[in-house]
């Protein structure tokens, strides 16, 4: 198993005619994710390398049966698009847009949890990855294999990072999730750990938080109480100066709160073991794994 | 983007808030000028984005023209806290009964905006949160619904607000909001706010006495009058030449310049660096898909830092090509020909390509380094040397 996409993922792409829209969405369908339909108001009709193209998200969903989304359409017109996809009835939604403007992703987090219907990851992520089944976004597939760690992140490239020293260490990935580094993210890292609690395949589970917000510190909580499984995590931004927002928007420490010192605190506060490094928190997933096939964890 | 403080009660009075009659002068001539036509006793105060504008002498009350002069002649080109006052606001001064605090935050944490009310305004708000916290009411407002008049009341009652002055107070609560919602600010703060005796009519008025607005630069194609209002002295010069060239550049106060593809991925570096003994001059996130003509921009803006003793670029490539990265050094070096060390780390997608073309250039004053902790430690090191 996996979390949230798989084989039976069937995407539609909003912004699928875009030069990174039509790049990233054939990317996707190379892995083997079904890429069943994108939508370009004013270019219904038309297709992308045979994936047909709609002027609607309900069009496209009552001819393609799509489940998910993946929004690629510029900020001014993202919120928009995510709304118009809830509304047709898409399950996942996933935003990889970058600059949403603060007080739209407002409205569109507050209408998504009131309807009910429609899970958003993202904006401003590089998307989710279930390596072997299913490729939704811009994680680049060729750094991971199938496996049984799960990661949840706020940053891309950091990501990849981290994924590439567990693969170096013989380790691969039942789900990766890239939660996105905006102030209002549609998945938190709460809503991610749920999933891999719950999902056999998942044995261990790495956290990559940043600067900003309390994500981090709620994480922990639910860690503490909910949790079975182990979790290690890893935090950027101690060297970040309050005040200044450091590439993402939602990285920055407002006053005394949100630093990197005191989510890490947190976590181990709560016996989550944080690495030093993104290299070192690999190496500490790696000897959880390691220990726990050779059944010398305590 | 952070508003000076009559930026914001121009914002302010455009949706209603009741402010202070005043002009904004920029040379001592003008202010005197606009002291003359407010009237006095008038306040004369130093526009700049830090608070103790007061303690510093930032903010003087005149009582005549001749005090008007004075004062902005001393207040006018002073440094306040490491920043030099280009800009004064003239305004009628204020006979003050009580002051209050109130404010309108983006609360990501509950993903609503939070409205907060204090009967103790005038002092940082921080401080009465950590010492006295049930004397600020705090409401979170559904973003759906929008601010509601019982909203207002329910603050003002819980605040503890003088009886004569709920409905002014509440009145301004949803005039605040409004401005929150319209302008797309992540924050309208005001502190304090005042109430006077009693006016002709018999009635203690409410007033916005200072102003503190964030609005979200996401936001402002939205709002391109709002975009004009952009403090450019406040900036600094580097962090200035980056965002024309569009890049994402923090300064920070060290000598080890950096440069990586993806925020996460930066902080991260400027922490290992920190942690290598080292102090990184600044973070520079040359983006995804980062190409040759990024780098080289990328590269200027780094030593345009008079304080870099070497740089690091570390770049682990995903929608980034290594050898993009490397033909894009490789142009940067053409270009700029830098007289500090660089140390290179550079994996993920096509890294063989860019190691090979990198070291077929064999670039004066460059070492390459497999890992990003070793290549962290080599740069402290350079840096040292």
């Amino acid at each position: 198993m996996s979390i949230l996409i798989d084989e039976n993922t069937r995407l539609c792409v909003s912004g699928i005619t875009g030069r990174e829209g039509t790049f990233h969405s054939l990317r996707n369908r190379d892995y083997g994710t079904q890429v069943v339909s994108g939508v370009t108001p004013g270019k219904g009709g038309q297709d992308v390398e045979g994936i047909p193209v709609f002027n609607t998200f309900h069009e496209a969903v009552s001819a393609t049966a799509a489940n998910a989304a993946m929004i690629f359409v510029p900020p001014r017109f993202a919120a928009d698009s995510i709304l118009e996809a809830e509304d047709a009835g898409v399950e996942l939604i996933v935003a990889i847009t970058e600059g949403i403007p603060a007080h739209d992703e407002l409205r569109v987090y507050n209408a998504l949890r009131k309807n009910g219907r429609s899970r958003l990851i993202g904006p401003n992520c590089p998307g989710v990855l279930s390596p072997g089944k299913a490729n939704v976004g811009i994680i680049p597939a060729a750094f991971f294999k199938q496996g049984n760690v799960g990661v949840v992140s706020r940053s891309g490239t950091l990501t990849y990072q981290i994924g590439n020293v567990i693969a170096q260490q013989g380790f691969g990935n039942s789900t990766i999730v890239g939660i996105g580094g905006d102030p209002v993210p549609g998945t938190d890292f709460t809503d991610v750990l749920e999933l891999f609690e719950a999902d056999p395949d998942t044995e261990l589970v790495v956290m990559c938080g940043e600067i900003g917000g309390d994500a981090e510190e709620r994480a922990a909580e639910f860690i503490a109480e909910r949790m079975s499984k182990p979790v290690v995590a890893y935090i950027a931004g101690f060297t970040a100066p309050p005040g200044k927002t450091m590439g993402h928007a939602g990285a920055i420490v407002s006053g005394s709160r949100g630093t990197a010192a005191a989510k890490a605190d947190a976590l181990e506060s709560k016996g989550v073991r944080v690495g030093r490094t993104p290299t070192g928190v690999a190496e500490l997933a790696a000897s959880l794994l390691g220990a726990e096939a050779t059944g010398t964890l305590p | 983007m952070d508003l000076l403080e009559y930026q914001g009660k121009q914002l302010f009075a455009r949706h209603g808030v009741p402010v202070p009659n005043g002009r904004p002068a920029q040379t001592v001539e003008e202010a005197v000028k606009a002291a003359d036509e407010i009237g006095y006793p008038c306040v004369v105060k130093a526009q700049v984005q830090i608070g103790g504008r007061g303690k510093a002498g930032g903010i003087k009350v005149a009582q005549d023209g001749t005090e008007a002069q004075s004062y902005a002649e001393a207040i006018l080109g002073m440094d306040i806290r490491g920043l030099t006052v280009h800009e004064l606001w003239i305004e009628r001064a204020s006979q003050i009964e009580a002051e209050y605090y109130a404010s309108v935050i983006f609360d990501r944490s509950e993903k609503a905006p939070l409205v907060m009310l204090s009967t103790k305004g005038g002092m940082d708000i921080e401080q009465v949160a950590d010492q006295d916290p049930e004397a600020i009411a705090r409401l979170h407002v559904d973003p759906l619904l929008g601010f509601q008049d019982f909203h207002g009341r329910r603050l003002c009652f819980e605040g503890g607000v003088d009886a004569d002055v709920v409905r002014p107070v509440s009145a301004m609560l949803g005039k605040l909001y409004e401005v929150f919602i319209a302008e797309e600010a992540t924050l309208v703060e005001v502190n304090p706010m005042i109430v006077t005796p009693p006016m002709e009519d018999g009635r203690r008025a409410v007033r916005a006495l200072d102003a503190k607005v964030t609005l979200d630069d996401n936001a402002l194609f939205r709002h391109p009058e709002n975009a004009a209002l952009r403090d450019l002295s406040a900036e600094d010069p580097q962090e200035r030449m980056a965002k024309e060239r569009g890049l994402t550049y923090v300064k920070l106060d060290g000598d080890i310049g950096i440069l990586g593809n993806g925020a996460g991925l930066v902080m991260s570096t400027l922490d290992v660096v920190a942690q290598a003994d080292g102090s990184p001059a600044n973070f520079l996130d040359a983006g995804g898909g980062s190409k040759a003509d990024a780098i080289t921009s990328a590269v200027e803006v780094i030593l345009s830092n008079p304080k870099v003793k070497a740089v690091l670029f570390n770049i682990f490539g995903g929608i980034t090509r290594g050898d993009e990265v490397a033909k894009g050094l490789i142009e940067a070096f053409a270009a700029v020909k830098p007289q500090v060390p660089f140390v290179i780390r550079l994996e993920g997608t096509n890294q063989e390509e860019g190691q090979r073309l990198l070291s077929e250039a064999n670039l004066p004053n460059v070492v390459t380094e497999p890992t990003m902790d070793g290549a962290a430690r080599k740069v402290v090191e350079l840096a040292r040397a």
